[in-house]
């Protein structure tokens, strides 16, 4: 199998890796860059685990190419906040209990990070648009629209 | 076996890549459906050529009434689009019923299309605006109609081993003229459709100049409802004209049983209703109403 030179920004950082043309981004993320806090949940565009966000946009990283990250900036979970730093959606999660088994969170984060990129007065229906895609199997997603809300205050109170 | 990925910089670079590789090679745009089908094994192919990255397939334009859609445009980018909403609503509105939203950001519409499931959304949004694509082919340009890509249930005829949609192309929509696109479904995201219909209407005094209707799945690809188009032509424009061409919509339609999607007999009930709104609110969008 031919292998490829990658080049991209991952979380900020230049990244240069070798990969196949048949590897996906998020086995990518996780198995060579070790980045697992993005999940792999079915493989198929429909559970949205998998989320990251690609020059600004939110995407399925398991339908995304390696190769399609060629001199992109991606962001993953790991590079929006963690311990010390959160970001205001990280805070929100935690603070009003949107999470519970907590596999779904990272994709519910990546997809509402983008969002609030985009703008931080967003409706509720904005919000279920924007979270459409990605599917949490335990607690249902009163709270998880209610953390995004109160993240966008957060954010709006900074600004 | 993938083998190779390539980035072709222009158009002629693409279809070359095609033709070096002799019907190994693949086009690739958002590829949300093609990187499932080939681990499925439904397509072979050992080299994949994006061509998300040639600049002029990126683009929407307006030129001369008449809008284009580049093969590299995606959903979220034709939804989001100020000129499709104005003068392609159907589109828009299509555009952001495919998938969710992550899928809206790599899928591309022209891809929708030449995927050619049955009642892809975009598709039969297309076919009511009466568009037409760009094909490049190793020999020179072709130029087909959106409702001649079909060649039965899930298959193109489109061969992305040899030839690439440039673009879409299709007349804006002018004063009096309207569109509009419905559609039922079971969820809101990440749902194919029971059922959907896109129409395009020209109006004058009072009247239907003419009228286009797509609907699907009811055959192998968006179906037009021509006794519906027929009945509208030239007519008043009145809820009880509307409701006669609606139900003339069946004449057309031969919707199968989807245990998942709804049956037969259900879906030539609600059929004529679906038809009757996208008609209601064309007129709507081309600014009139239903006296």
């Amino acid at each position: 199998m031919s292998s490829k030179i990658l080049k991209f920004t991952l979380n900020g950082e230049p990244v240069e890796i070798a990969v196949s043309p048949e590897d996906m981004l998020v086995d990518v993320l996780r198995d060579k860059l070790e980045l697992t806090g993005t999940k792999k949940g079915c493989g198929k565009g429909e559970c949205g685990a998998c989320t990251i966000i690609m020059d600004g946009e939110a995407v399925n990283s398991c339908l995304v190419p390696a190769m399609k990250a060629m001199s992109a900036s991606v962001e993953t979970i790991e590079g929006i906040g963690g311990p010390g730093k959160f970001h205001p959606v990280q805070e929100t999660f935690m603070d009003l209990g949107a999470i519970q088994c907590g596999f779904c969170t990272p994709g519910m984060i990546m997809s509402s990070k983008a969002l609030l990129d985009k703008t931080t007065s967003p409706t509720s229906q904005e919000i279920k648009k924007a979270l459409a895609g990605n599917i949490c199997r335990c607690t249902g997603y009163v709270k998880i629209e209610e953390a995004v809300m109160a993240a966008a205050e957060k954010m709006r109170e900074k600004q | 076996m993938l083998q190779d990925y390539l980035f072709p910089e222009t158009i002629s670079e693409a279809v070359s890549f095609l033709k070096s590789n002799e019907g190994q090679a693949r086009i690739i745009a958002g590829g949300t459906d093609l990187l499932l089908d080939i681990p499925e094994g439904k397509i072979k192919t050992s080299c994949l050529v994006d061509i998300t990255r040639i600049p002029e397939l990126s683009k929407i334009t307006l030129e001369d009434g008449v809008i284009s859609i580049g093969a590299a445009v995606t959903h979220n980018q034709a939804a989001n689009s100020e000129l499709i909403q104005e003068k392609a609503a159907a589109l828009a509105q299509a555009a952001s019923c495919v998938g969710s939203y992550q899928i809206r950001n790599s899928a591309t519409v022209i891809g929708n299309v030449c995927n050619a499931q049955p009642a892809a959304d975009t598709a039969v949004a297309l076919v009511a605006l009466g568009a037409v694509a760009e094909i490049a082919n190793p020999g020179g340009t072709e130029y087909v109609p959106v409702e001649k890509m079909y060649a039965g249930v899930g298959k193109s005829t489109i061969d992305s081993a040899s030839q690439l949609v440039t673009r879409v192309s299709f007349p804006a929509a002018q004063k009096k003229q309207g569109t509009a696109f419905v559609r039922l479904h079971q969820r809101k995201a990440l749902a194919l459709p029971m059922l959907n219909v896109a129409a395009m209407v020209a109006l004058e005094g009072g009247k239907f100049l003419w009228a286009r209707i797509a609907m699907a799945p009811v055959g192998p690809g968006p179906v037009r409802a021509l006794s519906a188009e027929e009945i509208l032509k030239g007519a008043e424009v009145t809820p009880e004209v509307i409701e006669k061409a609606a139900q003339s919509a069946l004449e057309q339609a031969n919707p199968r049983s989807s245990a998942l999607r709804g049956s037969k007999e259900y879906r030539t009930s609600v059929l004529p209703v679906l038809v009757r709104r996208a008609l209601e609110q064309a007129v709507a969008n081309a600014g009139s109403s239903c006296k």
